[in-house]
């Protein structure tokens, strides 16, 4: 299921684990309950040397220490990319104080919430427009993809709307997410090739946006200034990439893992059927249990965590999913329980990074869900459990969700 | 609670350093959150929590990723 040939599958998730291994997301939950009972820090000496807390109490120690650790790269690769701190390479991902917040600020107001809020009919209708295309599909009883026909198509189309790019590149787009993403485990030369030919894209579209100029987020971060200046081509750029990338596959991962819990629990299905208004909390517990995004570090100097000896260019993955499944901070924390109130997840992360998309992904993953159950108010897992296909790396979701309506 | 005719009310407070812009107080209370142009959290008013809303407060604060909303009662 991984893109390339050199990978072996793992042996010992605390000894040699890797994301890249298909099993790794397909049985997560569990592995990250062995280790965090036996190697609360497990190791491995893939791609250069990786750790992988697993405790919310280190997940959350890292993701506040911007000292010992820099997000000058987030996502596990063989080779380490050149971008320098503090900036990056998809600033204000990839940025560090005190660059950081100054980056951020030029992005957080189109994505705050009373901007994403307006968004919500243009979301309704589109999901509302993919369920009109399973129609057919439904009433000749066949099974319908709830991830790939419908989960992935909506992220896809809004973030495309938001940055102005061509509709019909949608395909393409997810290509791109794939290959930066899913292609981890490539050759250093393979995976920039597939980089490159993402740049070369997005390089076209700012050049067409000089010609053009409109109101979109390109048009916005070619318009905005930063220290007095205009933001150089390599920053828009790179902050166009992470909103491609990044809007895409995190929020179809949560939507899908939302649908496959719903397809594997009817009573909760029908609790939020009848009682459309425990949806916002149940999709704060989908996005607990079901956390799509794992972001990463750099050890930016050697010291000792926790009896670890992390040293310079160590990758850490952050598993704010794991993080998520602790029992020491959720009680129950491995039940889902979609009336849980109190919930002081960590999804869309913590400290300075957390996720500049999180209301737009709030909202396009309530209102797909509100739809989707609407429209189809009990369906199952289509086949067995081996026909679901999950990611593969740091975002995890089902990629294919084979389901079945089923008459009322 | 009423004290020698004064009536004291629970008060909230943001944290505008811990606050990150997880928006979830915003979603939960609006009657006592709103959000600035950044997305971050800030208090209606002086904070001052009208007697049916604490139980909303307490459920902001519980809800908050990053424990930047305190509550004085």
């Amino acid at each position: 299921m991984t893109s390339t040939e050199d990978f072996t599958p793992v042996t010992d998730w605390a000894t040699d684990f890797d994301h890249a291994d298909p099993q790794y997301n397909r049985n997560a939950h569990a592995i990250w309950a062995e280790l965090r009972g036996t190697c609360p820090v497990a190791h491995s000496e893939r791609y250069g040397g990786t750790w992988l807390p697993t405790t919310h109490e280190y997940v959350r120690e890292i993701a506040y220490d911007t000292e010992n650790f820099t997000s000058r790269a987030v996502i596990v690769e063989k080779m380490i990319p050149p971008d320098p701190a503090p900036i990056g390479g998809a600033p204000p991902i990839t940025s560090d104080p005190p660059f950081h917040i100054e980056a951020r600020k030029l992005l957080l107001p189109p994505f705050a919430p009373k901007k994403i809020e307006l968004w919500e009919p243009e979301v309704r209708k589109l999901c509302r427009t993919l369920l009109d295309s399973m129609m057919d599909d439904v009433a000749s009883g066949k099974s319908i993809d709830a991830a790939a026909d419908y989960a992935k198509r909506i992220p896809v189309n809004v973030i495309s709307r938001m940055l102005g790019f061509p509709m019909s590149d949608e395909d393409l787009f997810l290509e791109f997410v794939h290959d930066v993403l899913e292609g981890i485990d490539d050759a250093p030369e393979i995976r920039f090739v597939k980089i490159e030919r993402l740049i070369q894209y997005i390089v076209t579209q700012i050049e067409e946006h000089v010609e053009n100029p409109r109101d979109d987020l390109t048009s916005y971060l070619m318009d905005v200034e930063l220290f007095g200046s205009k933001l150089s081509v390599e920053h828009i750029g790179g902050s166009i990439i992470l909103l491609l990338i990044a809007g895409i596959d995190t929020t179809w991962s949560a939507i899908g893992s939302s649908l496959w819990h719903l397809a594997h629990n009817p009573d909760d299905l029908a609790r939020l059927v009848a009682d459309p208004s425990l949806i916002p909390t149940a999709v704060e517990e989908f996005l607990r249990a079901y956390a799509p995004v794992t972001m990463a570090r750099l050890v930016a100097k050697d010291h000792d965590f926790h009896g670890c000896p992390m040293k310079v260019d160590d990758w850490v993955l952050l598993p704010f999913p794991a993080a998520n499944l602790d029992p020491k901070v959720f009680p129950d924390a491995d039940k889902v329980l979609i009336d849980r109130a109190e919930n002081r997840h960590s999804a869309f992360g913590l400290g300075i990074h957390r996720c500049l998309g999180s209301n737009l992904a709030r909202l396009e993953l309530t209102i797909a869900i509100e739809e989707f159950i609407n429209r189809f108010p009990s369906f199952t897992l289509a086949g067995t459990e081996d026909d679901v296909v999950w990611s593969v790396g740091q975002i995890r979701g089902p990629r294919e969700l084979p389901v079945k309506v089923l008459a009322q | 609670m009423a004290v020698s005719g004064i009536v004291i009310f629970m008060k909230i407070h943001v944290d505008a350093e811990k606050c990150q812009g997880h928006n979830r107080c915003y979603a939960l209370a609006p009657e006592l959150f709103d959000v600035d142009d950044y997305g971050n959290a800030v208090v209606i008013g002086d904070g001052s929590v009208a007697p049916e809303l604490e139980d909303r407060a307490r459920l902001a604060l519980a809800n908050c990723p990053e424990f930047a909303i305190t509550i004085s009662e």
